[in-house]
């Protein structure tokens, strides 16, 4: 019941860190990677020593490749961005960064993708985006088709939408922010993991309505705001286990799995606390609201 | 209740089998790996090209000179000439799929490389590269358009190119190709023998240019234009370049492992190193141990003797997975590890909803073995519920993936099913089996959860 009583001023955090989180994507701005927009990128790292950049500029420069970038990583190797790359184009920026075999080193990965290819991803992306969306707005019209009072069902749909627009924003607007100090960027699998996060928050989403559902069928306390407190009550302890038995996966990944995995990882952690946080903290407070409102229109 | 024990008892040694396969049958656990049985031999994990190191290349094919209807005929012989080639260099596992155009992925046919392994793309794409084009032209109309030019030095320049037009017969056709000799003149020549389709269509194109010309085209150049004297039905040609013996045994060679029946371009190639691969395949291992000894924490500290019952569940499911994996075989990659690090995750959930449900039950004042029973049946209705969505998602992904997001959708996905099942009807047999304990405090205790006491 304290969420219910208090609920103006949870509704209030999460519109305070939605607006947030669009201020990060305004301000910081989303880079798309290569996944999508076609070029190379080549990890090296030297034998022994690491030349500085600027010792490597002109060389990089003389190739005409269009912009390279360096990033240091560790303590010896090199991130690499340019534009695709051909072979031989390949081979000669090897030779480049070696200077002409002076300052030996090994490529760890390589990856060139043509621009063909990114626009097929971006496709691929965007259609997967909408799908997933569409099929999850059915499951809720589906889940949500028999109840109606006090609050009619398409507003319950509406309702798990808002959270889940609340859910992928706030981790999107997280990695916005990374993304501008770590210069993260943006692959396929921040499309799966803002997808992913999509499928689970909805089901956490469902399961809490479900139960006030079921409390309204059978008439569980005085008015809707107390069905909701109880239907809160007796879930919110499954709905927080879950999702921390989730994240403790999750963080388990952030800090010894792969590094190709990291950030997806995390961005699916925080995903997974904020679609927790929703669900109790948002949805139903928001319920209780829309029908306070209802109520006070038919006065 | 003497059944059910021995059902828990015949689980836990099917658990303990699931293990000993796991352990025999992988090469990084098992020292004596290579004494094992072919059946443990043949069952390692399938490690994605993330986690081995190797190519991935991805090539565009040029179907624009292929009728409508026969393009994926053409795709299909195409990647079969392409595997056949890797194949010849010794490439362990290569995987070669064909892309086909959609709407979903896009206008151009694809073919897909991925070769394990192999980190020298120069070398590799050179090796695919090599793979011939052959084709079959004939005569253009006598009014075809033809663009004469008169070079600087006065010479009339006629672009060959213009004099021929494309048929059908192409390198798809060609059954197989010998080296021979000409009894009269004992230059050396290539014989070519055609398949069924490639017999007729030669027959056809025989037939109606008998006194033309036609030419034999290979890699887009024309090395041979003998006349026709008369329809040809035996589905053998030759060609008599003017070759030395060692390059129409080159030729004979090339051509004998496939001719590319149609144009091919690399638009994208991804390169990872063997360390990077095996660094990247042990972080993966780690985290999936660490996160499942998190959650077994968790579980038998908050939900006591349910917890271990659960984590004994949990293991089993970990185990099916892991045969799984190996059997159906599903390609791991450092998505599909972290796909089934977060399936371990949520296949807790089916666990913890029960736990909850029982636990309402309890409170309610039923005794331990109704309680069970309540909980199970009221709890399979959110079970379901809350994992539709992450399967159906999980749908989606597979459907659109490149192969990185096919392989967390697979993983995801089958763990999401597979956990439903597993929690449900290996937790219920084992929480029934020790009924025994009674209703006394003790029992009372273990059953309560949180920090209730």
């Amino acid at each position: 019941m304290f969420i219910i009583k208090h609920k103006k001023i949870f509704i209030g955090i999460s519109v305070l860190l939605v607006l947030l989180s669009i201020t990060s994507i305004c301000v910081f701005g989303l880079k798309i990677g290569i996944d999508f927009k076609g070029g190379a990128l080549s990890e090296v790292e030297y034998k022994s020593v690491r030349p500085i950049q600027a010792d490597l500029n002109p060389a990089l420069e003389a190739l005409n490749y269009g912009p390279i970038s360096l990033q240091p990583t560790g303590d010896l190797s090199y991130i690499v961005k340019s534009r695709d790359l051909t072979e031989a184009e390949h081979s000669q920026l090897l030779t480049t960064l070696s200077q002409n075999g002076q300052s030996a080193l090994e490529e760890k990965s390589f990856n060139s993708i043509g621009p063909s290819v990114g626009k097929e991803l971006t496709r691929k992306a965007i259609l997967s985006i909408v799908l997933v969306s569409l099929v999850l707005i059915c499951f809720i019209a589906f889940a949500f088709r028999k109840v109606s009072k006090p609050v009619s069902s398409w507003k319950y749909g509406i309702i798990a939408i808002a959270s889940l627009l609340h859910d992928v924003l706030i981790p999107v607007g997280i990695f916005a922010f990374l993304s501008h100090t770590f210069g993260v960027e943006i692959d396929s699998l921040f499309i799966v993991a803002v997808l992913t996060i999509l499928g689970l928050s909805v089901s956490d989403t469902i399961v809490i309505f479900d139960r006030i559902r079921e409390n309204l069928r059978n008439r569980v306390g005085n008015d809707f705001k107390e069905t909701v407190g109880t239907s809160l009550n007796q879930s919110f302890v499954r709905s927080i286990c879950t999702s921390l038995t989730v994240i403790l996966v999750l963080l388990a990944l952030v800090f010894f799995g792969p590094e190709s995995t990291k950030y997806f990882a995390l961005m699916l952690a925080f995903g997974m606390f904020f679609g927790t946080y929703s669900s109790i903290f948002l949805a139903s407070p928001l319920l209780v609201l829309t029908e306070e409102i209802q109520n006070k229109k038919k006065k | 209740m003497w059944k059910k024990r021995i059902i828990a008892i015949l689980i836990l040694l099917l658990g303990t089998g699931i293990a000993f396969f796991v352990f025999k049958s992988e090469p990084k656990l098992n020292k004596s790996f290579e004494q094992e049985s072919s059946f443990f031999k043949h069952h390692p994990f399938r490690l994605g090209l993330d986690l081995s190191g190797g190519s991935h290349l991805i090539y565009k094919a040029d179907v624009s000179q292929v009728p409508a209807g026969q393009v994926t005929d053409a795709m299909n012989s195409l990647r079969d000439v392409i595997e056949r080639r890797v194949n010849l260099f010794g490439v362990s596992e290569p995987v070669v799929q064909v892309q086909e155009s959609s709407f979903v992925s896009g206008g151009d046919e694809k073919l897909i490389v991925d070769l394990p392994g192999v980190t020298d793309v120069e070398k590799a794409t050179e090796m695919i590269g090599q793979t011939p084009l052959w084709n079959l032209k004939i005569e253009a109309p006598a009014d075809a358009p033809r663009e004469v030019k008169v070079g600087a030095d006065g010479k009339i320049n006629l672009d060959m190119s213009q004099q021929f037009v494309t048929t059908e017969l192409t390198g798809r056709y060609l059954k197989k190709a010998v080296l021979e000799f000409d009894q009269t003149t004992s230059q050396p020549t290539v014989g070519l023998q055609f398949d069924e389709t490639g017999t007729q269509l030669f027959a056809d194109i025989t037939k109606n240019n008998i006194g033309k010309i036609v030419a034999i085209y290979l890699d887009g150049a024309p090395i041979s234009t003998p006349v026709v004297r008369e329809e040809i039905t035996g589905g053998q040609a030759q060609i008599s370049g003017n070759f030395t013996p060692a390059e129409a045994k080159q030729l004979v060679g090339r051509l004998n492992s496939g001719a590319l029946p149609v144009p091919i371009t690399l638009v994208s190639k991804q390169t990872i190193g063997a360390t990077l691969g095996d660094n990247a395949l042990y972080a993966g291992m780690k985290a999936a141990l660490i996160g499942f000894l998190l959650i077994a924490l968790f579980l038998i500290l908050w939900y006591r003797l349910p917890g271990v019952i659960a984590v004994l569940a949990l293991s089993l499911y970990v185990g099916i997975i892991l045969v799984l994996f190996k059997l159906l075989p599903v390609t791991l990659t450092a998505a599909g590890i972290a796909g089934f690090i977060i399936s371990i995750g949520v296949a807790v959930d089916a666990n913890i909803l029960i736990f909850e449900r029982l636990k309402e039950e309890l409170r309610a004042g039923r005794t331990i073995a109704d309680s069970v029973s309540a909980g199970f049946a009221r709890a399979w209705f959110s079970i379901r519920d809350s994992n539709i969505s992450s399967i159906l998602t999980a749908i989606i992904l597979f459907w659109f993936g490149t192969s990185s997001i096919k392989g967390f959708a697979l993983t995801l996905g089958m763990g999401v099913l597979v956990s439903m099942l597993s929690a449900i009807t290996i937790s219920r047999i084992f929480l029934y089996a020790i009924e025994f304990i009674g209703e006394g405090k003790v029992a009372r205790f273990l059953f309560s959860s949180g920090l209730s006491k």
